[in-house]
């Protein structure tokens, strides 16, 4: 039994229907999940079940969020992925789990990081950012512009 | 030429991240070939300059490279008689210089704006310093110096000293450098050290590197001495930064100590850190950085408009 089937009858069962059709995005880092839903944006066509600071074994405490009726896009699990690089996806049909997987983060990350260097030519507006990524896990990216490494820490979502 | 050198034709040079090995011995093999030389390979090709802070040396040496080799140069010295003060965007003012020239010149207080404005053209673009970012002519000018001086660039012991924080120079030259297989000796004050993310890089390179706070420690071992600026402007106490200032100064008395096969290098301008009493040293490289820029630019310009040495 997958974990996710698991969990829905210990844990988001009682709080809401299993899902036919969706994607379940389950260990989220905690008080991550409405940046999710932000990068995910408005275009649901289903309802979103979204679920604070559940206790996992696995990571300690997690966000799960459950959308009907709606894949993610693999620009959308990018930039989850920088939110929170150990998320895991199931794609629902028919209540069966028919794929999960772990993000994987692009060689360039474009419009998504807001660059912290005050003189970097992004801190214009005008100007799109796009940053190279030098590492996953722990998250390590190069400014394209201003040629600056920054940690997960130092940088900030667009 | 070669086929590296036609490789280079229609480039930009934004940062010396952007260029192999190959690709920079290329330029520096070119440069050889330029020394004296001064026909008009580059007649009615036009340099726009474009500098948003001023830098006089910069600009003169481009200017200098340009018309020996019979282009001309447009553009303006200082931004405040651009129209970007008036709220134009760079990739605007690109747009329109790429219409009066055959190649871009760019200084700009921002870091990346280079790249930015390499993006904004199709024009070959030369980063002529992007805020502490980059400034790869000084960069090859100084490779271009050390094989000069060393005949080579590997299997040598070079200590940079000074502001190791904040100088361009060094950081730029240093990250250049793990290219080749050198012994690198990081000389500063506690409050200068270089910044770690330049350790790490070097680290990933496998460039062996030693941090210190005394240059005579390690002296007597190093093949080139490359000395920065301190500014005052980094130390709010200014007791602090006449210790400083005083403590990294080399003179010809101190450099006799230690032997004179010590090839003596700085970006210029220099304040105190350099005694005059050196300039004549037979080690001391300084002025002839100075002349060398003029001969990497000329060689890049060159290459990078494909017109090569007739
Ligand atoms: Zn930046």
């Amino acid at each position: 039994m997958s974990e996710v089937t698991n969990e829905r009858s210990t844990q988001l069962g009682y709080k809401v229907s299993a899902l036919r059709e969706g994607t379940v995005i389950d260990h989220l880092v905690a008080g991550t999940a409405l940046k999710v839903i932000d990068i995910l944006g408005l275009d649901f066509k289903g309802s979103v079940t979204v679920g604070l600071n559940y206790e996992s074994d696995k990571v300690g405490s997690k966000d799960i969020i459950k959308i009907e009726r709606r894949e993610v896009t693999q620009e959308e699990v990018a930039r989850i992925a920088l939110v929170s690089p150990r998320a895991t996806f199931s794609i629902i049909r028919d209540f069966q789990v028919v794929d999960k997987f772990q993000p994987v983060l692009p060689e360039v990350i474009d419009n998504l990081i807001r660059c912290p260097n005050p003189s970097c030519v992004t801190s214009d507006d005008r100007v799109a950012t796009s940053f190279i990524v030098l590492r996953s896990d722990p998250l390590r990216v190069r400014c394209h512009y201003c040629e600056r490494a920054m940690k997960k820490e130092e940088i900030e979502l667009l | 030429m070669t086929t590296e050198t036609l490789s280079l034709v229609g480039r930009d040079l934004i940062s010396m991240r952007d260029f192999t090995r190959d690709e920079l011995l290329a330029f520096l093999d070119e440069a050889r070939a330029f020394e004296d030389f001064r026909e008009p390979i580059l007649l009615g090709l036009v340099l726009g300059s474009l500098f948003f802070e001023p830098s006089t040396r910069t600009n003169l040496s481009f200017s200098g490279a340009m018309q020996r080799l019979g282009g001309s140069v447009l553009g303006f010295a200082d931004s405040k008689v651009s129209s970007t003060a008036k709220g134009e965007s760079l990739a605007d003012t690109i747009r329109a210089v790429e219409n009066y020239c055959d190649i871009i010149l760019l200084r700009h207080p921002l870091e990346g704006a280079a790249r930015l404005a390499a993006e904004s053209t199709g024009l070959p673009v030369i980063n002529a310093g992007d805020g502490t970012n980059q400034h790869p002519t000084q960069t090859l000018l100084d490779l271009y110096t050390i094989q000069q001086r060393r005949g080579r660039l590997d299997n040598l012991k070079i200590a940079f000293i000074g502001d190791l924080k904040y100088s361009r120079t060094v950081h730029s030259l240093i990250d250049t450098l793990a290219h080749f297989d050198n012994e690198l000796f990081l000389i500063s004050p506690p409050t200068l050290r270089i910044p770690a993310e330049f350790l790490e890089e070097l680290d990933a390179r496998g460039t062996v590197y030693s941090e210190d706070e005394d240059f005579f420690a390690v002296a007597k071992d190093v093949d080139i001495l490359y000395t920065t600026r301190i500014q005052q402007e980094r130390f709010p106490d200014p007791v602090e930064y006449e210790k400083v200032k005083n403590a990294y100064r080399i003179d010809r008395e101190g450099l006799q100590k230690i032997g004179d096969e010590i090839t003596l290098m700085h970006p210029l301008p220099r304040v105190n850190e350099i005694a005059t009493d050196l300039d004549d040293y037979p080690g001391s490289a300084y002025f002839e950085q100075v002349r060398n820029g003029v001969t990497i630019r000329k060689a890049v310009l060159s290459m990078l408009l494909g017109k090569p040495r007739v």
